[in-house]
């Protein structure tokens, strides 16, 4: 495996330090090798800054991935919406020479350039490769007996000519690696659809958003699980967040915690809840914090 | 905005086409609807969005193109490949151009031309980090001035700044 440099984005250090923790004693574990990456930006927002004009996402994009080239890594990040940033920028400049050089052009008025000589990782498709489902199977020290209604998040595998994992509509790798902590990923209609998040409607149609979280959760919540398990931390967010949102807008309690895939090996690794951050979740659910003590 | 502008983006079909996008092979069949989870609660028709792009610029109004969330399953469905999403990005693009933003996004703009981050820290979260063990800044921009100051020279270099201000009138 390349050595890597951990992209943080945005969501993950400014509102749920404890993904990014827990990223970093799971990879430590490991024994991959990571560094940080001193001065990065955001991505940019994909569903925003993409839109609003190609050039921009595109600058800031490559200002991160050179960022990385100068370290000699490649890129790991733990997130669905800087993967798609990023992975796309990565392609498209590398393809495209006249794209190359415009972008070039903007980077020279801070000292730098884009080359095209490294690769932009997810950690789901990352840890499925190397080290794989089996051998994270192998290294787990307190195996987990909860039931997990996982959710993918969209840009993990779509557009799928981009990403290449195969199938988008009933995908299993990530199940895999869910299933190698000891938890049963539970099957629920809807499992690929949208949390409702991402495009700024979040930011902007935030009620739309909700009626398309909540349609997710009900379907979540009939198939009797004991968390929602993600890899993006906007994703985290929508459903955290949102469940507190629906809560206060339209009394209606689904109390179900969310963790991302990093918080769920920290504990299948035997790290406390509040060694990765669980606790500082918005939604708080004591009776499932309860239910992992009594797991070790 | 000027009219010498306009009439070049009169015709969202060819903008589309040219951006290796095209549109006008679409059967109107509603795969892309019916796929759709925005549509389901908001409305939204996707089928509708791509047949009002094929004939004017009123697209660029309609209230609709916000409310895409880019879930791509349109795209991943639709028995012509046409980039759908991509199309709604490119529209959206050309709709900023044209001073069309709604407020909370250029809000949005406006933290990252000013932190770096889209979703800046706060103190509750520096807090947050603090007993984790970590420290309250993260290795990000927040951390590193200089960074930030490359970051807002690119944003003014390739003109958002302006961008985000003109949307703002
Ligand atoms: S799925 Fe494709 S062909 Fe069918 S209506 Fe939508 S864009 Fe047109
Ligand atoms: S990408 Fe946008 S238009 Fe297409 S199905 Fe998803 S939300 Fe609907």
């Amino acid at each position: 495996m390349n050595k890597l440099s951990l992209y943080l984005g945005c969501i993950t250090p400014n509102r749920y330090p404890g993904i990014e923790k827990a990223t970093k004693l799971c990879l430590d574990r490991l024994e991959i090798d990571y560094a940080d990456l001193p001065g990065a930006s955001c991505c940019p927002a994909p569903g925003v800054f993409r839109s609003f004009d190609k050039a921009t996402w595109l600058l800031l994009a490559s200002r991160n991935i050179v960022l990385s080239e100068e370290m000699e890594r490649d890129v790991l990040t733990i997130c669905n919406g800087c993967y798609g940033s990023l992975v796309d920028a990565n392609n498209e400049l590398k393809d495209d020479l006249a794209l190359k050089k415009s972008t070039n052009t903007h980077l020279e008025k801070i000292g730098k350039a884009f080359k095209g000589t490294v690769a932009v990782r997810h950690i789901i498709e990352l840890l499925y490769d190397e080290p794989g489902p089996e051998k994270i199977k192998e290294m787990v020290t307190s195996p987990l007996d909860i039931r997990v209604a996982l959710h993918y998040g969209c840009h993990l595998v779509k557009p799928s000519k981009e990403r290449n994992l195969g199938s988008t509509e009933d995908p299993r790798f990530f199940d895999e690696l869910v299933e190698a902590t000891g938890a049963e990923s539970v099957n629920y209609p809807d499992k690929m659809a949208c949390c409702g998040a991402g495009g700024g409607v979040r930011s902007a149609l935030l009620d739309k958003s909700l009626e398309m979280l909540e349609h997710k959760l009900s379907r979540i919540r009939d198939a009797d699980v004991d968390c929602i398990v993600n890899a993006c931390p906007f994703c985290h967010l929508q459903f955290d967040g949102g469940q507190i949102e629906i809560k206060e807008k339209r009394g209606i309690e689904y109390n179900i915690p969310v963790l991302h895939y990093s918080q769920l090996l920290g504990l299948a690794f035997g790290y406390l809840p509040e060694e990765l951050g669980i606790d500082l979740n918005l939604v708080t659910n004591e009776e499932f914090l309860l239910k992992l003590k009594g797991d070790r | 905005m000027n009219q010498s502008n306009k009439s070049n983006k009169s015709n969202i079909s060819d903008a589309l086409k040219d951006a290796g996008l095209p549109i006008l092979t679409c059967l109107q069949c509603g795969t892309c609807s019916g796929s759709c989870p925005s549509g389901r609660y908001t409305g939204m028709i996707t089928r509708k969005l791509v047949r009002e792009a094929r004939v004017s610029t009123d697209v660029l109004h309609d209230p609709d193109l916000w409310m895409c969330t880019t879930c791509y399953t349109c795209q991943e469905r639709c028995p012509r490949e046409i980039k759908i999403t991509d199309a709604i990005l490119a529209i959206r693009t050309i709709a900023v151009h044209e001073g069309i933003m709604l407020p909370e996004h250029r809000r949005v703009s406006q933290l990252v031309l000013e932190h770096g981050h889209a979703v800046p820290i706060n103190d509750l979260v520096k807090e947050k980090r603090e007993r984790l063990g970590m420290e309250a800044l993260p290795e990000t921009v927040h951390k590193y001035p200089d960074a930030l100051l490359d970051v807002q020279t690119l944003l003014e270099s390739c003109g958002f700044d302006k961008l985000a201000a003109i949307a703002q009138e």
